[in-house]
């Protein structure tokens, strides 16, 4: 062995003892044995599709939450509403340290949930007198006028019942806000608001952005999940519904969002994506880190692996 | 055309390059160095056979398209063969990589190998999540709503909208096999032309 021969970089080539292998005898009785693993679990454990929650179907079971959403999309103090980048202006967006990529990169999924999810909706309705002079007050007041309106409406609307069809305020200083919450809930009841949001102007489509960040606003869709076990703080998205192992490979960047600092912090997602790209360079990377390329020779686990060689 | 001139060739230099690297009996070797001989090596093979099974079972799926598998008892079960292959081609994949980290396998100028299988799995976690995202049902709407935010975060999700079903599914169905098999591939010569790393050489000096 020469001097320059480093433990964790080098090898002597193997010149020992060799033994039959016959690989495509390998590669197909492996290929047998999972694929009958695979049809027992299949067969076993089946599935989960659990069907998809529409706005259709969150309005008629929870129609109050669906309109204080809907005034939350009016008013632009919705989760998507105050998001930011890619999608409006309305925040700057998380950084890592002084970097902020989504600023950087800008609006570009743009979004106006006043308009995307509440007046252009009801404007495809067929037409409805007191609706139609809801809309144009609506489009001629002044933004000031306007949020003084939602806000009205939205203080009485600790109040908010949902009653023969309707949902009741008790105000009288609300513009048209309140024809146009009743209609947009009478919409979404119907599943015209679905259809209204998906198609967006086009008969075929695959895009369901506007729909997907409509429910999400509501608190209808993260009470299903917390149900089946899939909230941020029970290990969220790399579970699945039921009993199903889910992502768990997605273990680790799970686990940061448990912890702090990540789980206090307003910056949780940017800063644990900032982590686990510096623990992926180094996973790929390992080979060509002193120290961390060094663990295998000092914990002797390969004395375990290649057991039977040793011992020979 | 003389022979100098046959030589020179591109299609020439590549043949005789692959014959050098790759001769028939690394390609479909008949032995083994003895030390090839333990647990370990099941995975790498059971990661490999489990990937087949999951190609094969998305394409079935392919084939009849999205809506199939929640409308047919027989598409849905097609569907949990894709899901459970999936799962042992993970489960597979990791103990295979853990292995592999323990042995030093990147020793011997198999760097390469080591980055290729490191970069396959970060494929196949990003295929895995877009097939998540792409399942059109309730999983698919809460992971996807969940996963914006994080990738909002680092300004990929401007492109890379896991709100898009559509996008997503081409992700998951076209772009990412389609590296994922381009890499395994990859690595799988690798391993075939520089063999199977042997075990640290002196092992009280090792120590």
């Amino acid at each position: 062995m020469s001097k320059n021969f480093r433990s964790d970089v080098d090898v002597i080539e193997w010149t020992g003892r060799q033994r039959p292998y016959d690989i495509l005898k390998e590669g197909a009785i492996a290929l047998l044995v999972i694929t009958i693993l695979t049809l027992t679990l299949a067969i076993i454990y089946g599935s989960p599709d659990d069907p998809s929650i529409t706005i259709k179907k969150w309005s008629n079971a929870a129609p109050t939450d669906f309109a204080l959403t809907a005034v939350s999309e009016l008013n632009g103090t919705s989760t998507t509403g105050s998001y930011g980048p890619p999608y409006n202006h309305a925040a700057t967006g998380q950084t890592i340290g002084p970097v902020n990529l989504v600023k950087t990169v800008g609006v570009r999924i743009p979004i106006d949930t006043a308009n995307d999810f509440v007046v252009s909706p009801l404007k495809a309705l067929p037409y409805q007198a007191d609706l139609h002079q809801s809309l144009v007050n609506w489009n001629n007041a002044s933004d000031a006028t306007r949020a003084i309106w939602v806000t009205n409406y939205s203080d009485a609307s600790s109040k908010m019942t949902f009653t023969n069809g309707q949902i009741v305020v008790p105000t009288t200083t609300a513009g048209p806000v309140p024809i146009m919450i009743n209609n947009l809930t009478a919409m979404a009841r119907s599943g015209a608001l679905d259809e209204s949001l998906i198609s967006n102007n086009s008969f075929y489509t695959t895009d369901f952005t506007k729909t997907l960040l409509f429910i999400s606003d509501g608190s209808y869709l993260a009470d299903a999940a917390d149900k089946q076990h899939l909230s941020g703080s029970q290990w969220g998205m790399m579970n699945e519904t039921g009993s199903y192992p889910g992502q768990a490979w997605l273990w680790l960047y799970s686990f940061w969002y448990q912890i702090p600092p990540f789980n206090a912090s307003e910056n949780a997602d940017a800063l644990v994506w900032a982590l686990m790209m510096f623990l992926t360079v180094l996973m790929v990377f390992v080979p060509f880190i002193p120290g961390i390329r060094s663990i295998p020779r000092k914990t002797r686990v390969y004395r375990l692996i290649w057991r039977d060689h040793y011992k020979s | 055309m003389s022979s100098v001139e046959i030589e020179r060739q591109w299609t020439t230099r590549l043949r005789k390059r692959v014959e050098g690297k790759l001769p028939p009996e690394k390609v479909l070797p008949d032995t083994q160095p003895s030390y090839v001989a333990s647990w370990i090596y099941v995975f790498g093979v059971a990661t490999l056979t489990s990937f087949i099974l999951v190609l094969v079972t998305g394409c079935v799926l392919a084939i009849r398209g999205p809506q199939w598998w929640h409308e047919s008892s027989y598409g849905h079960f097609v569907n949990s063969l894709h899901l459970w292959s999936v799962e042992i081609f993970f489960f597979s994949m990791v103990i295979h990589l853990w292995g592999k980290y323990f042995m030093a396998a990147w020793r011997g100028g198999r760097q390469l190998t080591w980055m290729t299988g490191g970069i396959t799995f970060l494929v196949s976690i990003a295929a895995g999540f877009t097939g998540y995202v792409s399942q059109s049902n309730f999983d698919s709407q809460w992971i996807s709503t969940q996963a914006k935010d994080g990738i909002n975060a680092t300004g990929a999700g401007a492109y890379f909208n896991v709100l898009n079903l559509g996008q997503m599914l081409m992700w998951h169905i076209v772009l990412l096999p389609l590296v994922a098999v381009l890499l395994t591939t990859i690595h799988v010569v690798m391993v075939r032309i520089k063999g199977v790393v042997p075990p640290f050489a002196d092992d009280k000096k090792a120590a």
